[in-house]
């Protein structure tokens, strides 16, 4: 497979860009041909922790603008969770008034830098466009994401990020639990009405499971901390090493500690497992215990203390990005092969396709309408292999994807001395099993009404302790939801 | 940053600490335990368990033995010195009442989780049997402490050099066997040692707790990396345990994951050792 450079693509970019004839029409627009992201090569990237994504250049971003019709219908707003006026701000970029279309943008996102990473906007933003779906493919849809991405980028890369303002000092005391997506939105958004924030976080660092779950080749930790530095900026205060429901209890902070308001955000922390023979066998990760190990504890790097297992043959269970971010956290970590085992077909699988995309470019080995029985050991009781069942797709089921169903007798045995189950997460249960009267799902999860209010008076929730495993975006969404109800409460108190 | 304010070496390789902690000291619970990471960039995270805690003074007492990475780097650190992360107090908090007459097997490095316990259990009126092992006299710990609470003491040495010459499992049959029967033993110590005591106590239905330190990264059950295999069902030790019933604990199975890092680990001892001995030529 060739790979085509960023230099050449933004050459073509330069090109393309020259043989404009404004004003253009939409038919000229829609032969503009869509913008590829350049990426490092993949056999160069499979050694090493870099950013896989390298971004556009700013002739491929303001070509790819130009691609946009400025449709009076605007569907790319209704699909995005946060609603960012997309038209507006693509735009801009066309305009090449990079500083009025990070604007518009923050308007309504808090972290562009990251949300242009780890969205998923084909199924987002990026589903309903014009575009897309008059050139009837979603490949083809304006690149949303990568043009957030690319101001986003171009903000803080030229100095230009502006810590928000923060109003007179209220005297109300917000405490936030968990330093990830939800609860980053929140503190912003609290403290900018002048309300004193706490952030707890139980690890070392803040950033919750954007720093210990998604790699740094799919989102550099300097963005990260880019963000958390500027929460510290606003003053907010963080506390790491805090557990809430341990060090101190939800009660404690309402009635000794004297904040006015709290907010949940713990995130889904609890691996779920498949429950069969041999998994607790050495050798069987969740996939948080991985990527924790590949990622936070820095494993990728000969001085980190935290040991990662020396795998030759790795199976990675499930379809999600997590599952992704685990099998190409493998390969880096000098895995020899990596399978990716699923249960239904690639269609079915809820990753982003570029995660996917990227996966095969890199040699993950895809096993897809296959599921695993057991997991088998050598005389050590470590792994040696997996015993697996074919599957094929029957009726759609609840989720409305087609249930795939086992094929009787079709049990066989694959290799593989690693196996990581990326099947999702269920919330943690630390808070819950500490805080009497709040309410829960059958699922563990936080049950709030139509402002993130829990059943608890100035407790408020978000994320995924709420929403089960979901994005950032939905995150963020619902943090800003919460922000914005605190800051109604704290205003009429 | 949590600051170190006394230092003790109880044996070759055995050192106690109270390290300032103030939130941790007025919340721990016997049972309970906490989490240590030394270097913010490449540290490990490593449970340790909680022997004793002053609120008035906010510290907590940790007893470890130099046996990896972290704890090596720990124990050459000094008073003054800070450690940098501290976290806890984590895991569920040992059931207390009064049970009647409670069996404390601590072995080993295992006797500093019991003493809190042992502390607990006879604070709660019940009659507490301590029997305590090592290898060897010169590893004992904190004997002085345990005769305090101790309404007996059994020390049950390898090499008989101090009390007798028995495993721990010897006296713990005999009073199985004695009137009043115990109404629940506790053991603390080497995973061989817990599932021997278990395995000695179930024949005569003695309730039997063990505790267990299992390989963790977060302790809050984010990671899972701490599970083991309890009457057929998975568990995590941070957040289920890290007490569990003795007679369903899958002992075997929890002894193979302790060992997924063994050659890592060997490696680093050594490294460790080394570091040692640079630091002494300075």
């Amino acid at each position: 497979m060739t790979h085509t450079t960023s230099e050449q693509l933004t050459l073509a970019a330069t090109q393309g860009l020259k043989t404009l004839e404004k004003p253009l029409k939409a038919k000229q627009r829609m032969a503009i041909p869509a913008q590829e992201m350049p990426a490092q090569d993949p056999a160069v990237r499979r050694h090493n922790m870099n950013e896989v994504a390298l971004g556009y250049s700013e002739p491929q971003a303001r070509l790819e603008a130009e691609r946009c019709l400025q449709c009076p219908t605007k569907p790319c707003v209704a699909g995005c969770p946060v609603s960012i006026n997309i038209p507006a701000f693509i735009q801009k970029i066309a305009d090449g008034d990079f500083a009025a279309a990070i604007g518009v943008i923050r308007e309504s996102s808090l972290l562009p830098a990251v949300c242009g990473r780890v969205c998923p906007q084909e199924s987002q933003c990026q589903a309903p466009c014009t575009v897309g779906k008059a050139l009837k493919s979603t490949d083809k849809a304006v690149a949303i994401g990568r043009l957030e991405r690319f101001v986003a980028d171009w903000e803080r890369e030229n100095g230009l990020l502006k810590t928000p303002a923060v109003k007179t000092p209220t005297g109300k005391k917000v405490g936030i639990i968990g330093s990830g997506p939800a609860s980053v939105t929140v503190a912003a958004d609290v403290r900018r009405e002048g309300h004193e924030v706490t952030v707890f976080e139980a690890f070392h660092r803040p950033g919750g499971v954007l720093l210990y779950g998604i790699p740094e080749f799919r989102l550099p930790k300097a963005i990260v901390d880019r963000e958390i530095d500027e929460l510290r900026a606003m003053g907010v205060e963080i506390k790491t090493d805090f557990v809430i429901g341990r060090t101190r209890r939800l009660n404690d902070l309402l009635e000794k500690d004297g904040y006015d308001a709290l907010f949940v955000g713990t995130g889904a922390g609890l691996p779920k497992f498949m429950n069969i023979q041999g998994e607790n066998l050495v050798g069987v990760f969740s996939a948080n215990e991985y990527l924790t190990r590949a990622n936070l504890m820095k494993g990728y790097d000969d001085r980190a203390a935290t040991p990662i297992f020396p795998s030759k043959k790795v199976a990675v269970l499930g379809g999600g990005n997590v599952a992704m971010d685990a099998a190409r956290c493998a390969i880096r970590l000098g895995a020899q092969e990596v399978h990716l085992v699923y249960r239904r077909t690639e269609a079915e699988m809820p990753a982003r396709i570029e995660e996917i995309a990227h996966a095969k470019e890199e040699g993950i080995i895809f096993h897809l309408l296959q599921n695993p029985t057991r997991i088998l050991a050598d005389e050590r009781g470590w792994v040696c292999g997996m015993e697996l069942l074919s599957y094929e797709l029957g009726e759609p089921d609840a989720s409305g994807r087609r249930r795939p169903v086992e094929i009787k007798g079709s049990e066989f045995e694959m290799d593989v001395d690693t196996v990581i189950v990326a099947i999702g997460n269920e919330s943690n249960p630390l808070i819950r099993q500490t805080t009497p009267g709040l309410a829960t799902s059958k699922w563990g999860t936080l049950v709030v009404d139509e402002n993130g209010k829990t059943s608890l008076d100035r407790v408020f929730a978000g994320g995924d302790i709420v929403l089960g495993a979901a994005t950032v975006i939905l995150a963020m969404g619902e943090g800003r939801r919460a922000a914005a109800a605190i800051n109604r409460l704290l205003a009429q108190s | 940053m949590n600051k170190i304010i006394y230092k003790q070496q109880l044996s070759s390789d055995v050192y106690k600490m109270r390290i300032e902690a103030p939130l941790i000291a007025k919340e721990r619970r016997a049972g309970q335990f906490i989490i240590v990471q030394i270097d913010s960039h490449f540290g490990e995270r490593i449970p340790l368990t909680i022997a004793d805690a002053d609120p008035v003074e906010g510290s907590i007492t940790i007893i470890f033995q130099a046996v990896g990475r972290t704890t090596h780097l720990l124990a050459i650190k000094a008073v003054g010195d800070t450690v940098q992360h501290v976290v806890g107090p984590l895991g569920q908090p040992t059931h207390i009442e009064k049970f009647g007459r409670v069996i404390c097997v601590g072995g080993g490095i295992g006797v500093a989780p019991m003493h809190p316990i042992a502390q607990a259990m006879k604070a709660a009126g019940n009659e507490v049997i301590i029997i305590m092992g090592a290898r060897n006299r010169d590893l004992l710990i904190l004997e002085e402490e345990m005769r305090a609470i101790a309404d007996e003491l059994i020390i049950c040495t390898d090499d008989g050099s101090c009390g007798r010459k028995a495993l721990v499992t010897a006296p713990l049959k005999e009073l199985c066997e004695m009137e009043p029967k115990p109404a629940l033993a506790v053991a603390i110590g080497p995973p061989i040692m817990m599932k021997f005591c278990a395995e000695t106590t179930r024949p005569y239905g003695v309730h039997t707790m063990v505790s267990l330190n299992t390989i963790m990264v977060d302790g809050t059950g984010m990671c899972g990396g701490c599970r083991v295999t309890v009457g057929g069902e998975t568990k995590f030790v941070c957040v289920d345990g890290p007490e569990f019933d003795g007679h369903k604990v899958d002992f075997d199975n929890m002894m193979t994951r302790l060992k997924a890092y063994k050659s890592r680990e060997d490696q680093d001892h050594h490294r460790c050792h080394l570091d040692e001995a640079i630091e002494e030529k300075k």
